[in-house]
């Protein structure tokens, strides 16, 4: 036993060595604090917009938009630059969360894609730079399902029972369900969430599980023969798995928005605003596109990417496939609505 | 005998049951795809992305830092909690027991978001905002009530009496502590110190909650990347960790096993 | 001699650290802020009473039971089994025990999803063996084995630290008075280690009430969970009072069921156990 004692006091006088050590001599330069998703930046980037205009970039990480929520409104981690989805921008704008973006900092900003500006969730462009987009649809395993795929009611299909993944999402799931029974994925109207909710009840039995991010995994292994995804995750796991094909069903779908916010009460606007201009840089948002694999509403960078990407239409859709897409709304006076709906869904045997 | 047999096997089981996952992401840090899904080819190309990153291993410092300092802080404070606490008269003892019970029980994301908001409301007074100090401080938290909960059954198990013999002979309390009380109670302590750093190497809600400033550990690290995939080069970085830890305990047991051949020896 | 003042540190920490937030969460359990301002309502502890929390609340209590009792069944052999004359010179046994808990938790959930699910090892293995697939992934087996991987150490090694150094000279003089393996077994060694168990019991049965990833990414997410239900309210909804009145309500559950459970003991052992 004295052995493991020993060792344990080796590494702690080591780590508080290289801690004191590491913690002197570092000069004050201007510093900017990003909070983004994991692993969602080329980190060459980084270091490259480091040297360019000499300031420290402090990178932190998150999992999902409500916990990157959680933390900045508690107030404690002070960050200056972030990357929420539509609606986490739409609550955060509402709650006073954000600061206006002067754009005369930000000229780069011309080469985004009209069809990204004016969203719903900050309508006058006043707020937010879109970073990533895409979609959400049915991947599905071409040797599992011998017909064609083009509606949300396929995954109410009995032939596939137990061969089905819905995603473990409230807004998600739901919106998947209202968009099968044609209703908006952002209604208030209590009786078509009922109406969801019989639908998802209903279907339970044929779920053979309600996935996270673990989804991508799953199809690529062949657990299962019909899948709600992300395009982006569609795109990757295409790739790894050719027998997989991703389809927008024609009762319309979810379209996401992934973009830049500056935080409110930041020291650092002249900072963050650079950085958000150098993000649209063509050849910086054609390396982000690049490394992360996910669709890029930047028209430059779209410009350089592979020819096979571009016709791929999972990851750059045409008009008509987006035709009955909505992006998420907030919904923050309903959203215990949708909360009681689900943990029913989830509960019911 | 019967006995030793059906002992190796259960313990073999055992262990195979332990292992079986470890093995699996070992042998898929060398895969050539991205995915668990398939196996597509032998590579070494996550291990050499693994060592471009410094961002994943800044994390790694942060997780190892974090891990030994709260277990070994927490280790001491509990120890000396747990020699106190048995001590105490029965309602003092409840109280005090029931309230450390809190950061068992309760979700990771309560104690996490309730220890952020407490950071938060001092942090006027003490001009520290979230980071690697106050991620120590929620670690220590968490892990007091483990080890408190190890070096109790040792307290319980240990004779009075030797202690008081002790005192009797002229020790001071101090000294029969020490030489009395603490080596009986040792593998108390000990499971304690490993429990915490367990717990602390691989926690993630608390962690999130109540660091910032660029302060990062694995766990964040994976779990914010769960979006994307979880990239090989953390099961490259899990299969160094293990064999690191695997070569440790190889030569400490070897040690061992030599100092106990020496004891045999000068014995006879 | 009373050395209580050797917990004086641990409860100046308590104080700030485990009573302060606690008291926060009172605080969002009992209050309810309105436009008039913060007044005290019971009314998000009532909401926990309607049927679909209670059963969500049952479900949780009882997988962590089941999760409980597989660990005591399995761990307390293989804590015997360290602890005997075979195995005891060697140290560094105990150690493997928690080492696969340093690897990420999600790496070892995937790497479980790999070998159990359709096409994975298990899979392959039977198929060698011409036995018929099994569907061991999204199933509640999946669960219980999850579960049990994840806690096993927090049972076998306090029970471990209490076998070794037990007083042998009690069992042998139990052997010279004729008594077979199974009496000593009985009335010897389980009660003498039953300070172990029982916090090896409290160390699992716990925290496995509010676990619920694993569920979800083993159990097809099926159902919902005492713990997603109180995540949910915290980051989804936004609703602090309804998760703070969860969990409280959950912790009083739980410390009530634990001091019923110790008075038991307490007749059994005939020593203080609180």
């Amino acid at each position: 036993m004295k052995k493991v004692f020993k060792i344990f006091g080796l590494f702690f006088s080591v780590i508080m060595v290289v801690g004191i050590l590491a913690g002197c001599g570092s000069a004050p330069k201007a510093q900017l604090k990003v909070y983004n998703w994991g692993d969602y930046i080329d980190e060459t980037v980084i270091e490259e917009f480091e040297k360019k205009y000499n300031i420290d970039v402090i990178y932190d990480t998150f999992a999902t938009n409500e916990e990157m929520y959680v933390k900045v409104k508690g107030g404690g981690a002070d960050y200056d630059v972030a990357f929420p989805s539509d609606y986490m921008i739409e609550r955060m704008i509402k709650e006073g969360m954000l600061e206006k973006i002067d754009f005369s900092n930000v000229p780069n900003y011309k080469y985004i894609d009209e069809r990204f500006k004016n969203l719903p969730y900050d309508p006058n462009n006043e707020y937010s730079v879109p970073y990533m987009w895409g979609t959400v649809g049915i991947l599905y395993n071409k040797k599992m399902v011998d017909e064609p795929v083009d509606s949300w009611k396929i995954l109410w299909d009995e032939k596939y029972k137990k061969q089905i993944f819905m995603l473990d999402s409230s807004r998600d799931s739901i919106g998947v369900a209202l968009k099968m029974l044609g209703y908006s994925l952002n209604t208030r109207n209590i009786d078509e969430l009922e109406q969801a909710k019989e639908a998802l009840i209903r279907q339970k039995p044929l779920v053979l599980s309600y996935v996270g991010d673990e989804v991508k995994e799953a199809m690529i292994s062949g657990q299962a023969a019909l899948a709600v995804v992300w395009s982006g995750d569609a795109v990757y796991t295409k790739r790894e798995n050719p027998d997989l094909d991703y389809v927008i069903p024609k009762e319309g779908s979810n379209l996401w928005v992934d973009a830049m916010v500056i935080l409110k009460g930041t020291k650092n606007k002249k900072a963050a605003e650079q950085f958000i201009n150098f993000m649209c840089e063509p050849e910086i948002a054609f390396r982000n596109t690049d490394y992360i694999g996910y669709s890029t509403p930047h028209t430059e960078a779209k410009k350089m990417l592979d020819p096979e990407i571009l016709n791929d239409r999972t990851a750059y859709p045409p008009d008509e496939d987006l035709k009955n897409c909505e992006v998420f709304e907030a919904l923050s006076d309903v959203i215990k609505e949708y909360d009681r709906v689900w943990t029913e869904v989830k509960a019911a045997r | 005998m019967v006995g030793r047999i059906v002992k190796r096997v259960y313990l073999y089981l055992i262990f195979l049951f332990l292992y079986a996952p470890i093995v699996m992401l070992v042998v898929y840090s060398f895969n050539e795809s991205r995915s668990m899904g398939r196996w597509s080819g032998f590579t070494l190309k996550w291990y050499a992305e693994l060592f471009k990153d410094t961002e994943v291993l800044r994390a790694l410092y942060n997780t190892l830092a974090i891990a030994v300092l709260s277990a070994v802080i927490a280790t001491i404070i509990g120890t000396a909690a747990a020699i106190g606490i048995h001590e105490m008269k029965r309602i003092k003892k409840a109280i005090v027991m029931n309230l450390t019970y809190l950061p068992v029980i309760n979700p990771d994301i309560v104690t996490g978001v309730s220890l952020m908001l407490l950071f938060v409301f001092t942090k006027p007074f003490t001009g520290m905002g979230l980071g690697f100090f106050t991620m120590l401080l929620a670690h220590i938290t968490f892990n007091i009530p483990y080890v408190i909960l190890s070096v109790m059954p040792k307290l319980k198990q240990l004779d009075r009496h030797v202690y008081e013999a002790a005192l009797d002979l002229g020790a001071t309390p101090f000294y029969a502590l020490r030489k009395v009380v603490i080596p009986q109670i040792m593998p108390g302590i000990v499971t304690g110190l490993l429990l915490a750093f367990t717990l602390s190497i691989d926690d993630f809600v608390i962690s999130f909650f109540t660091t910032g400033s660029g302060v990062s550990n694995i766990a964040i690290y994976v779990y914010s990347m769960a979006r994307r995939g979880v990239n090989p080069k953390i099961n490259a970085l899990s299969t160094i960790m293990f064999v690191t830890v695997l070569a440790l305990l190889l030569i400490v047991n070897k040690r061992m096993n030599k100092d106990n051949s020496k004891v045999k020896e000068s014995v006879r | 001699m009373r050395r209580t003042w050797y917990a004086y540190p641990y409860l100046v920490w308590m104080a700030i650290f485990i009573v302060v937030p606690l008291f926060l969460l009172l605080f969002y359990t009992f209050t309810a802020t309105t436009e008039e301002g913060i007044r005290f309502t019971l009314q998000h502890i009532k909401r926990i009473w309607e049927p679909i929390y209670l059963i969500v609340l049952l479900r949780s209590i009882l997988l962590a039971l089941i999760c409980t009792v597989v660990c005591l069944l399995i761990g307390y052999p293989v804590a015997l089994i360290l602890a005997s004359k075979e195995y005891s010179q060697n140290k560094v046994l105990a150690l493997l025990f928690v080492i696969p808990m340093w690897i990420n938790f999600l790496v070892r959930t995937y790497a479980w999803m790999s070998l159990l699910g359709k096409n994975g090892l298990i899979d392959m293995v039977m198929d060698f063996l011409h036995l018929p697939p099994v569907q061991l992934l999204y199933t509640d087996h999946a669960v219980v084995l999850g579960m049990v991987y994840n806690f096993l150490p927090f049972m076998v090694l306090p029970i471990y630290s209490v076998l070794t150094k037990m007083d042998k000279s009690i069992i042998e003089a139990a052997e010279d008075l004729g008594a077979d393996y199974i009496t000593v077994l009985k009335r010897i060694i389980i009660p003498l280690s039953l300070p172990g168990v029982i916090s090896g019991i409290t160390m699992v049965f716990m925290p496995a009430v509010t676990t619920f990833i694993i569920s979800r990414l083993l159990g097809g997410g099926q159902y919902i969970l005492i713990g997603n239900l109180i995540e949910q309210q915290f980051i989804v909804v936004g609703d602090w009072n309804f998760g703070s009145a969860i969990s409280f309500v959950l912790t009083v559950i739980i410390l009530i069921s634990m001091g019923i459970m110790r008075k038991y003991d307490r007749e059994y052992e005939g020593g203080a156990i609180w």
